[in-house]
């Protein structure tokens, strides 16, 4: 290994309860690129947080050396001021301000107490370039796409002077493209020089772009692997991160003669009159009784919308079109609605709209269906804590309680919780929005197995995903959606790589 | 071991307790430097009585905040009901039994149209009451314009901010209120008596419970301080009918609050609206009761105040909005949604009218009550926020 430009030695941080690191020690050489991966909870958050001085000096016990000096940060203005840079999951931008306004916040270019707005504009323009953005620096950011605000995110940090540029799952809510876009700009950023940390769950692109790669597991580090001398595998990552062998991420399942339609709806239509256009044009689809039903398509395509338009319409399209719940045909005029005929919606954006992050673990369980557990509108307390801890059972939803908040649990257990959520209103049909993004492949393992017990048990599954592998390894039958109109049904075997992708992308 | 015991809890749990102990502490400074006149039972009664129209108000407040709104209108809405009923005796010539009823359901109206644009359309909420501010402001002037003060002869009504429920016939204790000392002592078993079920509710399931000597610390405590609290007010005459009232509120509203489903649904929707939606939920619909229940009880306020001064205003209920926001912080809520409980508000306003009581027994000039009133809300709220970061 070179010259390291970071070294991190023997940082231990507690909590109160935990140790969140322990004694872990970071090297990253000068211009690499250089993959931490690790399952959820396994404290790469953490370190990138101590790295970049959220958590202060003082405040963990080990060292950190940036080019070889002993760094004391004191907030995360003493990090960025030494040349660290994050970008987070979720984008730190400001939707209602331009590109230019973005790039430059907190690091204006100035005439004395002025903003030189001329030399700004021209300054962005360069660093758009420098990401190979092509979009109007006087654009808003809530019009960008995520993929384009994502390289507006990288634009900012390029205008200042860094070392180190650090880039929490930046491909976890990109489509193929973006993120083949964004892996590309990191390997020309590399040429130029630019040192880069990248955590990912996506093996595959860890596996395609790291120069090398360490491994977290349980706040320790488990290994450093040097991608050019040929260790860096799939199996050998998964291996290292759960400290077992997976054989097939994707448990099988035999594909049984599918019973009678649970859900259809026909020349189905939406339209969004906030955003002024139809987003769902004549989509006919069905799921029957036991199936899994994939729903692939790339992001913006309509996939959420399909479901949101299904399930109640809490977003107020106007809809027209038929909807057959059983071969009765139903209008759903709210969530609750769907939910008594026996719809479930998991949703994409777990901390969004998914779950009540200051709320404990049996408080959201219960929520959608408290009235299973009251009677006359009060709550029997017992039956909600049993109720509780038998999906925390089932599920194994690691929390020391399920009177723990469900903000201080990881992603994946925060995952289980929304499931163990819509399996105690005992659906028909179980719509699942991105079930496994941005979870660890031990809980994406478990996740995968549950599906499979479910339709075994006689429910239907609508599972929507932007990850290719998991909508071909799971789904018996596949809907390919692409500008709010179905492009494809295709019967699993049928069902390759490249067809999905060509139709998607239709 | 006991004392480090009670340090750790009290450090864990110092967001919960804190209020309680600052009223304490306030009682204290106050028994003090009045030489005993502010625990004396007298003015404690008092105290329970001018606290009552804002408590029941910072009830209502609670809810509303805790659904990330609020309600401006409420001070205003409460002078203009007490003006209302006030007429009605007084001009209509009904009797209080039918009035009562009849304004908590005119307030209820009141509230359903605040919430009416907030819900329908989502219009915010300070712009909604803001302007139903304006409007019960203007209303109230109406009615009261021809008449000015308003005098209510009606006894029955007027009991309620100024009379004590009535003794059981016995023989035993002659200096004393029997019955409230019989509601203390009732009070102080039932809270003893979930307080272990709780715990071993909490046990049986393997949560983490207090240690056994704090645990009975604080009964002790409690039970110490309700007896006593019991004690001076029935060495006087007893319970007055607006603290019973307040009483009634606070427990309907705590049951509520951490029991029912409707009150699961309202912290859901105020802790997260667009998850509470998804879940079933309807948002307007809580929205509607929140805002109606606000009505009611600024109605009930509006009862309480009129019927407290034997009379209606033209400036009643000018500011109730803010002293019952104000005791909603102190007493814990937070603007953020879905955090705060309705114990906590009362114990808001009960610090709040102390500071007020106490520094009028010191004769503390009104412009001094008001600076450090307002010290006390921001050091309340900024003591708040700091130990909820902390335990983040």
């Amino acid at each position: 290994m070179s010259t390291p430009i970071l070294e991190m030695k023997g940082i231990t941080k507690e909590f109160p309860g935990v140790k969140a690191l322990n004694n872990v020690s970071f090297r990253v050489a000068q211009g690499e690129i250089h993959c931490l991966v690790g399952e959820n909870g396994a404290g790469k958050s953490t370190l990138m947080k101590v790295l970049s001085g959220v958590y202060p000096h003082g405040t963990y016990s080990g060292d950190i050396l940036l080019g070889g000096a002993v760094q004391r940060y004191r907030g995360i203005r003493d990090s960025e001021h030494a040349g660290v840079a994050i970008i987070y999951q979720e984008l730190a931008l400001i939707p209602e301000l331009t590109v230019y306004e973005n790039i430059f916040l907190g690091n204006e270019i100035r005439n004395g107490p002025l903003v030189n707005w001329n030399e700004t504009i021209k300054r962005a323009g360069e660093m758009l370039d420098k990401v190979r953005l092509k979009v109007n620096p006087a654009a808003k950011i809530k019009d960008l796409g995520v993929g384009k605000q994502q390289l507006v995110e990288i634009a900012k940090a390029l205008s200042r002077d860094i070392k180190l540029l650090i880039l929490d799952e930046p491909t976890a809510a990109l489509n193929e493209d973006d993120s083949a876009n964004l892996l590309d700009l990191l390997r020309g950023l590399r040429d130029q020089g630019v040192t880069c940390i990248l955590i990912s769950h996506k093996l595959k692109e860890v596996i395609e772009i790291s120069d090398s790669v360490t491994v977290l597991r349980d706040g320790q580090t488990i290994c450093t692997l040097d991608a050019h001398k040929g260790e860096v595998s799939e199996s050998a990552l998964i291996k290292h991160m759960v400290g077992r062998e997976i054989d097939n991420i994707y448990p099988k399942r035999e594909h049984k003669a599918p019973g009678e339609v649970v859900l259809e709806v026909r020349d189905w239509n939406a339209y969004d009159p906030g955003l002024g256009r139809t987003i769902l044009r004549d989509v006919n689809l069905n799921v029957r009784r036991g199936e899994i039903v994939g729903v692939a398509g790339l992001m913006g395509s309509g996939r959420t919308e399909l479901a949101m338009s299904i399930f109640g319409n809490p977003l107020g399209y106007q809809i027209k079109g038929e909807l057959l719940v059983k071969g009765k045909p139903q209008s759903f005029r709210q969530p609750q609605d769907a939910i008594r005929a026996g719809v479930a919606y998991v949703t994409e954006d777990r901390k969004g709209n998914g779950l009540i992050l200051i709320q404990d673990v049996k408080e959201n369980i219960t929520l959608a269906n408290l009235h299973a557990i009251a009677h006359r509108g009060v709550i029997d307390s017992n039956a909600e804590i049993k109720i509780a801890n038998e999906y925390k059972v089932s599920l194994n939803i690691k929390t020391p309680s399920v009177e723990q908040r469900v903000s201080n649990l990881s992603g994946g257990n925060q995952q289980k919780v929304c499931l163990g959520k819509w399996l105690f209103v005992k659906p028909d049909l179980l719509i699942l929005d991105e079930p496994t993004r941005g979870i660890d492949v031990g809980a994406k393992f478990e996740i995968y197995t549950l599906m499979n017990k479910l339709v075994d048990q006689g429910m239907s599954i609508i599972m929507i995903s932007s990850e290719l592998p998991e909508v071909l390894g799971m789904s018996d039958r596949v809907y390919i959606v692409s500008s709010g109109r179905v492009t494809g049904e295709l019967p699993i075997g049928e069902a390759t790589p490249e067809k999905v992708m060509q139709l998607a992308t239709n | 071991m006991f004392f480090q015991n009670l340090q750790k809890v009290l450090r864990q749990n110092i967001r919960e307790y804190g209020m309680y102990i600052a009223l304490f502490v306030i009682m204290l400074i106050f028994a003090i430097t009045t030489n005993g006149t502010f625990v004396s039972a007298r003015n404690l009664s008092n105290l329970l009585n001018q606290t009552g129209y804002v408590a029941v108000l910072a009830v209502g407040m609670t809810l509303v905040i805790v659904v990330r709104h609020i309600d401006l209108s409420v001070g205003f809405l409460a002078g203009f009901i007490g003006a209302v009923a006030a007429i009605a005796m007084k001009n209509v010539g009904m009797p209080a039994y039918v009035v009562i009823p009849l304004m908590l359901v005119l307030g209820t109206i009141a509230g359903l149209i605040t919430a009416l644009p907030v819900a329908q359309l989502g219009i915010p909420s300070f712009v909604a009451s803001l302007a139903g501010w304006l409007i019960y402001r203007g209303l109230l002037q109406m009615v009261t314009e021809s008449s000015g003060t308003i005098i209510i002869a009606d006894n029955a009504f007027n009991a309620i901010g100024n009379a004590f429920i009535p003794d059981l016939p016995l023989g035993l204790l002659p200096n004393m209120h029997k019955l409230t000392l019989l509601i203390g002592v009732v009070a102080i078993v039932l809270f003893v008596m979930s307080q272990i079920s709780q715990r071993q509710k909490q046990e049986v399931y393997g949560f983490e419970v207090l240690p056994k000597d704090i645990f009975a610390l604080k009964l002790v405590f409690v039970s110490v301080l309700v007896g006593a609290i019991t004690w001076v007010l029935a060495s006087y005459s007893g319970l007055s009918w607006t603290a019973v009232i307040m009483l009634m509120v606070v427990g309907i509203y705590h049951f509520i609050t951490t029991q029912t489903v409707l009150g699961r649904h309202i912290y859901a929707v105020g802790g997260n609206p667009d998850a509470a939606e998804l879940s079933g939920i309807s948002v307007k619909r809580i929205t509607y009761v929140v805002f109606g229940s606000m009505g009611m009880l600024s109605a009930l306020s509006g009862i309480l105040y009129a019927s407290w001064l034997k009379s209606a205003s033209t400036t009643a209920g000018t500011l109730f909005e803010l002293d019952a926001i104000a005791a909603a912080y102190v007493g814990g809520v937070s603007a953020a949604g879905g955090v705060g409980r309705v114990t906590g508000s009362i114990i808001g306003a009960l610090v709040m009218s102390s500071l007020t009581s106490g520094m009028n027994l010191m004769g503390t000039g009104i412009a001094y009550q008001y600076i450090v009133r307002g010290v006390v809300l921001a050091v309340a709220v900024i003591f708040d926020v700091a130990t909820r970061r902390a335990s983040k």
